[in-house]
């Protein structure tokens, strides 16, 4: 009977299950590539992208997937290697931008003066175009993948801190929360233990989902000369040096390693969205 | 043991009028009180009131002469109607009831609370059940005044019977104060030796 209804509806749990188990099954898939992406390019040694003036400028084949560069190095492994180092730093800096988040918001909810003064700072933050933020920070910290984390990090808590914010404010007016500080529970003690297990969601997400957004900054502000040094094995280096052989041909130079960084970046986006669906409060209990 | 409220006067801030007006009443620990009133008559409001709950109110609540503490532990405890309103989602019953004391395995027992409920989270508890710990977590040991709101109102007449039971023993033994606030007449003259009517002593 349920199984001869194929249409989409919520009150066949068959289709509920199968919405699950897809929803985690596109959460392990994206997370195995990434994992794999990232552990194999911990085992390229930078050193060992050899030069081969044997085989330069060859176009992709079964040899070398992406093709090789000027240089004769293989792309396809220079472009794992620029991978990996983009999802190190795109933690970095969402991990740091996260705990900037988590103590912004937390410090907002003690007083209204203070919620104020977060408040203008978001919208402050807000008000100004990323990359050039992130370029000013960049810059001012010697460059380099610090400067490119913190200059990430520094712009990206804004819309974590909102959300949680948010859910605090709501938090705090629960009545078990009340009830906590009626048996003379301190506002720290409350902010740990009552507030923190219910953001604990909004936490994680927020932080896969700046990932991307690290991932794309990092790329393009290197790409434009401010970010990583050009001995860097990043992405961003490849693709604008790859700028100055487009026109000779080499179209292989920036294509694969720029679908790559793309792929990558959509990647975490579903990851990021499928764990929110997972870990959704409101479908937690079904 | 006196908890005294003098000319308590009360309006919500979006309403027009105001709910309690010139409320004057003391409670202490020798009688088993019962607050009787129509539903939306105030009820709940005073007992706010009362346990430091709302703080925006015109007149003074008073506990032993003092009035009642601003930080620490509240000796003046309610208990609310919705248990599950009163409990963290995202903890185990253990530490719901650990919050406020430790609870020895007899009283457990007394309040028929089984072990294998204490590692279930709120969810996976029927409202009586909650109410059980709602109630004992009230009863903690430095708890002098207890404020049941409808405490039972949403359970069925046996698990009223053994929840109120179990409270009053301890009540008595402890020594402490006790209002019990219902609409229901025959609950308050079973359970009370005296009983106010909040429209009798309400001047609206
Ligand atoms: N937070 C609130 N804001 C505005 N009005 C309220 C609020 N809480 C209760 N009221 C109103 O105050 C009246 C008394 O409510 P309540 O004290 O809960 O009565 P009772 O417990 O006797 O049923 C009701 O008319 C209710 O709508
Ligand atoms: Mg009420």
């Amino acid at each position: 009977m349920a199984n001869s209804n194929n249409g989409p509806s919520i009150y066949n749990p068959f289709a509920k299950l199968n919405l699950r188990t897809k929803t985690l099954i596109t959460i392990g898939l994206s997370v195995f590539i990434l994992v794999i992406v990232v552990i194999s390019s911990l085992f390229i040694n930078s050193g060992d992208i050899t030069t081969n003036f044997q085989a330069m400028n060859k176009p992709p084949s079964f040899e070398h997937f992406f093709g090789t560069d000027w240089m004769g190095r293989d792309m396809f492994t220079r472009t794992l290697k620029g991978l990996g180092l983009s999802v190190q730093i795109g933690a970095g800096a969402s991990i740091l931008s996260s705990l900037i988040a988590i103590v912004l918001s937390f410090i907002g909810s003690t007083n209204r003066f203070l919620d104020g003064v977060i408040s203008w700072l978001v919208d402050l933050f807000l008000s100004i175009p990323h990359i050039l933020l992130i370029i000013l920070i960049s810059i001012s910290l010697g460059g380099g993948a610090f400067g490119v984390t913190v200059g990430v990090a520094l712009t990206h808590w804004t819309s974590l801190t909102r959300v949680l914010r948010a859910e605090i404010k709501q938090i705090k007016t629960s009545d078990f929360v009340k009830l906590s500080e009626r048996f003379g529970k301190s506002k720290l003690w409350i902010a740990r233990k009552h507030i923190l297990p219910l953001v604990t969601t909004q936490i994680i997400v927020g932080t896969i989902l700046i990932f991307p957004h690290a991932i794309m900054h990092e790329a393009s502000v290197t790409f434009l000369g401010f970010g990583l040094s050009p001995h860097e094995p990043a992405i961003g280096i490849i693709l604008s040096e790859s700028m100055k052989y487009l026109a000779t041909g080499n179209w292989w130079l920036a294509l694969f390693p720029g679908l790559s960084l793309l792929i990558l970046v959509l990647l975490f986006d579903i990851a990021g969205e499928n764990i929110k669906k997972i870990l959704d409060p409101t479908s937690a209990n079904e | 043991m006196k908890l005294k409220a003098t000319n308590i006067s009360f309006k919500y801030p979006s309403a027009k009028n105001y709910l309690l007006k010139d409320i004057n009443l003391e409670l202490d620990n020798k009688k088993i009180m019962g607050l009787i009133g129509d539903s939306g008559s105030g009820k709940s409001t005073l007992c706010k009131i009362l346990s430091g709950y709302v703080q925006k109110y015109e007149g003074e609540v008073s506990f032993d002469d003092a009035p009642l503490p601003k930080k620490g532990f509240k000796p003046v405890q309610l208990i609310y109607q919705h248990p599950e309103k009163v409990m963290n989602p995202k903890w185990k019953m253990k530490d719901v009831l650990g919050e406020s004391w430790d609870v020895d395995e007899k009283t457990l027992s007394e309040f028929g609370i089984q072990k294998s409920w204490l590692t279930r989270f709120p969810q996976e508890l029927s409202g009586g059940e909650l109410q059980r710990f709602s109630v004992l977590r009230a009863l903690n040991p430095k708890t002098k005044f207890i404020i049941a709101d409808e405490m039972t109102t949403m359970l069925d007449a046996i698990t009223q019977v053994q929840i109120l039971d179990s409270v009053l023993k301890l009540v008595k033994e402890r020594n402490m104060g006790f209002l019990l606030v219902s609409h229901d007449m025959d609950l308050v003259d079973t359970i009370c030796d005296d009983k106010i009517y909040l429209k009798d002593i309400n001047n609206i």
